[in-house]
């Protein structure tokens, strides 16, 4: 026996070689603290952050996370593109890189993102120098609109932010896969590991959680479940599932030379 | 002087510089973004902008978010 040894799969986002496909959040941590250990537990190397105004002596979220992760703020709180505009330029200032998740939404019931205004966004942002990954609905024309307005990847959601309700916009998310050549990570709406399991093995580039593993009962277990699942869902990507049969069922054994 | 943070109208002294303000709010200027009448303020420059009546200042940093 032999091993088999570990194929060299890096995820390049930007001109930077990612090792992990798991993108985490900072958001609805019951304790902050607990930060650096799902960080170390999902061996994420993203992590996105939101930007507010600081209440005097606040101390943010900044001191919770490791100096390895690859900040990705977004700028949640923009309802047009001048806004999102506005926040990724303040979030570079903080000179913690350039990379940029836009998200614009002015819908506070369905909290969806506005294509029109992201992909305006995504245009002044990259002409700018900045690596933007914005995040959209799961749909043919944004993604295409965004790839030509300059981003670096696409992050359609599987479903509405923070329902944990997994992979609804499957078949579309299918079609951005097939169709884009940037790299699909399927942000938002990814409740469990075997759902950021199904997205991989699909062919999404990487998974952004948040809600899934901070609103679990421990996100340290959670995190380490998440990188196995998408690890797994990689590797069976790579692999290339069988065909699946219709109809009748196909024996995985010999059917002669039985025992009589 | 009046000037106005984070949307909200404050008093603070004469001549006070951004550096000063922050600190008096006791917030670490190294976790702080400012943006005074719409400009990015550089951090580096924190120190040598004083502060004028009517200017509108927003502090912000990173939260936790997805």
């Amino acid at each position: 026996m032999h091993e088999t040894s570990p194929i060299h799969d890096p995820l390049v986002i930007g001109g930077v070689e990612l090792h992990s496909r798991l993108f985490i959040g900072t958001g609805k941590y019951g304790d902050d603290a607990l930060i650096p250990a799902v960080c170390e537990s999902s061996a994420s190397q993203v992590i996105t952050v939101a930007m507010r105004r600081v209440d005097r002596g606040g101390s943010g979220v900044i001191g919770h996370i490791p100096p390895h992760m690859r900040l990705l703020p977004n700028t949640s709180g923009a309802r047009n593109a001048q806004e999102a505009v506005r926040l990724a330029r303040l979030a570079r200032a903080a000179g913690c890189g350039n990379w940029i998740k836009i998200e614009v939404i002015s819908d506070t019931r369905w909290l969806l993102p506005d294509g029109y205004e992201t992909a305006k966004a995504t245009e002044i942002l990259a002409a700018e120098g900045f690596t933007v990954l914005p995040y959209i609905n799961a749909d043919l024309y944004v993604a295409r609109a965004c790839r030509d307005a300059g981003a670096a990847a696409i992050m359609p959601l599987g479903a509405p932010i923070g329902t944990n309700r997994g992979l609804k916009t499957k078949e579309m998310l299918g079609i951005l896969i097939e169709d884009s050549e940037l790299p699909v990570v399927v942000d938002a709406g990814i409740g469990r590991p075997s759902q950021a399991c199904e997205a991989m093995e699909m062919g999404a580039a990487a998974c952004l959680v948040n809600t899934g593993i901070a609103s679990s009962a421990d996100p340290v277990a959670m995190g380490r479940a998440f990188r196995q699942a998408v690890e797994a869902g990689r590797s069976a990507f790579l692999a290339g599932h069988g065909a699946v049969q219709s109809g009748h069922a196909v024996a995985s054994s010999p059917l002669t030379g039985f025992l009589r | 002087m009046q000037i106005t943070v984070n949307g909200e109208k404050e008093d603070i002294a004469e001549g006070l510089t951004l550096l000063e303000l922050i600190e008096a709010r006791g917030l670490a200027p190294n976790t702080v973004v400012a943006e005074l009448n719409f400009d990015i303020v550089p951090a580096q420059a924190f120190a040598d902008v004083r502060l004028n009546p009517g200017d509108s200042l927003e502090l912000l940093h990173f939260v936790g978010g997805g």
